[in-house]
């Protein structure tokens, strides 16, 4: 833990408790961007945590970045914020300015096709982008793709330039469709990719999502036990009953899991840049996902999957992200191909070293 | 998060990468002289007194005791990593378990001094094994309902009843008792003492309980006007429940609760290859996953234990999760290798797969049942 991140923790913790309301959520899915959670969050200087202050950021590292995350996701905060990280991280590393707002950013997904173009005195990107994260409620996106000569370029775009078409999530998040109709850009908005890019990203961007989800599964914890206190039958609370007991055990097990798997991976990453431990902890929070959404839902009994419950806040996410930046199924696919292409010694000093 | 769940990272120091080099070639050259052979579940079936010795010589048990009691003042995450080679290489370790994991720690918190110098030095030399007596014939989940008695008689107590499932007792030297010093009053948890008994002393019966595979690890122990001296009295008398709470972070939470079937695991994997394709990569992936999953957690409360807490909820996870991995392996090495596993198999994969499928309704019964560590767990997150 850095320095900061206690006090990262109480603010960010704070900020959401103010503005990161149920009416907010429900506002968001209905279209209207929450501008003064933003605010707040930028103010702060959460928005660009993770990034050096002589860059315009201000400072702290990959887990100070991720533990941010896990509050985000705990309070289902409906706004780009893991985006907007890993788009200002690009933007640094290819020293481009830090743009400020909301950010976006492509590829969004594995088979999204970006190309860059050299023209006479400028270059030229198109390409199409499905799911991209609130591209409607962002001035700018960041763009990497490659040449037709193969050399990777990172730039970024105005969102006028772009067409959008909306999409959502399961959980009424903004994923909307980007077309790039051969949008022209100045020389001094490209620069060449750092190695940051392509396979780093899609790393960076898996273990966002197991730092969103670890806080979702938190909150999800806290509501069913609450719940199970206060909710009686038969003369108490059905948290007295063993055999939902048994269940909230199970609930807890692998919401604790998760929150360590989750730590672990952004650990492992930062002091080694592989992906193996990336793939172990979003294999961990989606299987989870599946585990911990049903009890609390069970748990909770119909009050839980209506609108008014708070509930489907979290579970709608948790159902949405274990799908983005690969599924435990893609995730335990490479590494169990990994795995076996090796000896069996693999697995064990994949474990442990 | 709440308090009960919060688990730190624990990055083991540089200086184990040596030792954890000493310990795999130590294991493949034992290995290659065929002193033994790689089992499932070994902490429980692996009993070999002259393995326990040649650990005692290079210094692996009683790896975190004081040097005065014959210890090597290590780390306990040094100890972490010589155990979990040793599990992860099914090598046999059951003769010395007890008494390197539950016993050394309980005489060094409550023993007195005459019980570690006389006692520890040779368990760290692999000369000495405990068992272990809690459960009973009528007390298992329900510890405190045991009946086992000691009454005082001059100088020396005199010990009535039986203890049941106490593994390794017909090879171990001492076992540790838990037994009533005293009728409780309105707390069943009153009144109940640890004692040190020697196996070999008048009126001590160890008869076996022979596994569904035939094999012998479990005993009942029957004590029949058993005479012990006071100074066999583990800490305080009326003390023993606390006592016996305290050793359970470290029996619940330790890499023999999710790495009993690991042999299997990896000689599924050494059965599969390359071109197994996606299902099998699948399952391989999310095994792995929870693999590492469960070691992280598990180190997580080993660096809480060496910090002086006693994380006891998440230790239980460590053993609720960890026990149904260990089963887990069993299903994911049935669906992908259609197989005929056999105690007595020509395949070592197939020896595997059984001795697992035929010991793994153990695994979550001893040290606390499913049910029991989940009903601690919710006690401990408030419901």
């Amino acid at each position: 833990m850095s320095d900061i991140q206690p006090m990262l923790v109480d603010t960010a913790t704070k900020i959401m408790k103010d503005f990161c309301t149920k009416e907010v959520i429900n506002k968001a899915e209905e279209g209207e961007f929450p501008h003064d959670l933003w605010e707040a969050l930028e103010e702060t200087g959460m928005t660009s945590i993770g990034i050096p202050e002589d860059i315009g950021g201000v400072g702290g590292d990959l887990e100070d970045a991720m533990s941010l995350l896990k509050i985000s996701g705990k309070f289902a905060a409906p706004i780009p914020l893991a985006e907007t990280l890993l788009a200002k991280l690009i933007l640094s590393f290819a020293r481009l300015p830090l743009l400020n707002g909301p950010l976006s950013l492509l590829p969004a997904q594995n088979n999204d096709q970006i190309s860059f173009r050299k023209t006479d005195d400028a270059w030229a990107v198109s390409g199409k982008a499905q799911y991209v994260p609130w591209a409607r409620d962002v001035k700018n996106i960041v763009v990497f793709g490659a040449t037709s000569a193969g050399q990777m370029i990172v730039s970024y775009v105005s969102t006028d330039d772009c067409q959008i078409t909306q999409g959502q999530n399961l959980a009424g998040e903004p994923r909307d469709e980007v077309m790039l109709p051969d949008i022209l850009i100045d020389n001094d908005r490209i620069a060449p990719s750092h190695n940051l890019m392509g396979e780093d990203i899609w790393n960076r961007g898996a273990l966002t999502r197991t730092a969103l989800m670890a806080g979702a599964l938190e909150n999800i914890l806290e509501l069913t036990l609450t719940y199970a206190k206060e909710r009686e039958q038969f003369g108490r609370p059905i948290g007295k009953f063993q055999a939902v007991k048994q269940q909230l055990a199970v609930l807890a097990g692998e919401v604790t899991a998760s929150g360590i798997a989750a730590d672990a991976a952004v650990s492992a990453y930062e002091q080694g840049g592989q992906n193996q431990e990336i793939a172990m902890a979003k294999i961990q929070v989606g299987e989870a996902a599946k585990a911990v959404t049903n009890i609390a839902h069970q748990v909770h009994g119909a009050m839980g999957f209506t609108d008014e419950h708070p509930l489907h806040h979290s579970t709608r996410r948790l159902w949405s992200w274990q799908d983005e930046y690969g599924s435990e199924s893609e995730w335990a696919e490479l590494l169990g191909s990994e795995i076996l292409e090796n000896s069996s010694e693999q697995v064990w000093s994949m474990v442990t070293d | 998060m709440l308090k009960e769940l919060e688990l730190p990272i624990v990055d083991l120091p540089k200086e184990t990468e040596n030792l954890r080099e000493e310990v795999r070639s130590f294991l493949s050259a034992e290995l290659h002289n065929e002193s033994f052979t790689t089992r499932s579940d070994s902490w429980l079936s692996g009993f070999s007194a002259d393995f326990s010795r040649k650990l005692g010589e290079r210094g692996w048990l009683g790896m975190t005791w004081p040097k005065k009691y014959g210890g090597h003042e290590r780390t306990a995450f040094e100890r972490f990593v010589v155990t979990e080679e040793l599990l992860a290489a099914g090598a046999p370790v059951a003769a010395h378990w007890f008494a390197d994991r539950q016993t050394g720690p309980l005489l060094l918190n409550y023993g007195t001094e005459y019980q570690r110098q006389t006692l520890l030095p040779r368990i760290v030399r692999g000369e000495l094994f405990f068992a272990i007596g809690l459960s009973e014939p009528n007390s298992g989940s329900d510890l405190a309902s045991i009946s086992t008695r000691a009454k005082k008689s001059g100088n020396k107590w005199v010990i009535n009843g039986s203890k049941i499932w106490s593994s390794g007792a017909h090879h171990a030297h001492y076992i540790v008792v838990l037994l009533r010093t005293a009728t409780h009053g309105e707390k069943k948890h009153e009144g109940l003492s640890q004692m040190i008994v020697d196996l070999s002393a008048p009126g001590v019966t160890v008869r076996p309980i022979y596994l569904m595979t035939g094999e012998h690890h479990f005993n009942e122990v029957i004590f029949e006007d058993v005479e012990i001296s006071e100074g066999m009295i583990v800490g305080e008398v009326g003390g023993g429940w606390k006592q016996s709470m305290a050793e359970l972070a470290y029996e619940r939470s330790g890499p023999e609760r999710f790495l009993s079937t690991y042999p299997l695991l990896k000689e599924l994997i050494n059965q599969l290859s390359e071109t197994s394709g996606q299902h099998a990569n699948i399952k391989i992936g999310k095994l792995a996953s929870r693999l590492w999953t469960l070691r992280c957690m598990s180190l997580g409360v080993a660096g809480l234990l060496e910090k002086g807490d006693s994380p006891n909820i998440a230790a239980s996870l460590v053993k609720d999760l960890g026990t149904q991995f260990e089963k887990d392996v069993i299903d994911v090495a049935r669906e992908l290798i259609p197989s005929r596993p056999s105690m007595n198999a020509p395949t070592k994969f197939e020896t595997l797969l059984a001795e697992s499928i035929l010991h793994a309704p153990g695994f979550t019964l001893r040290g606390g049942t499913t049910e029991i560590l989940r009903s601690i767990i919710a006690r401990g997150i408030g419901v």
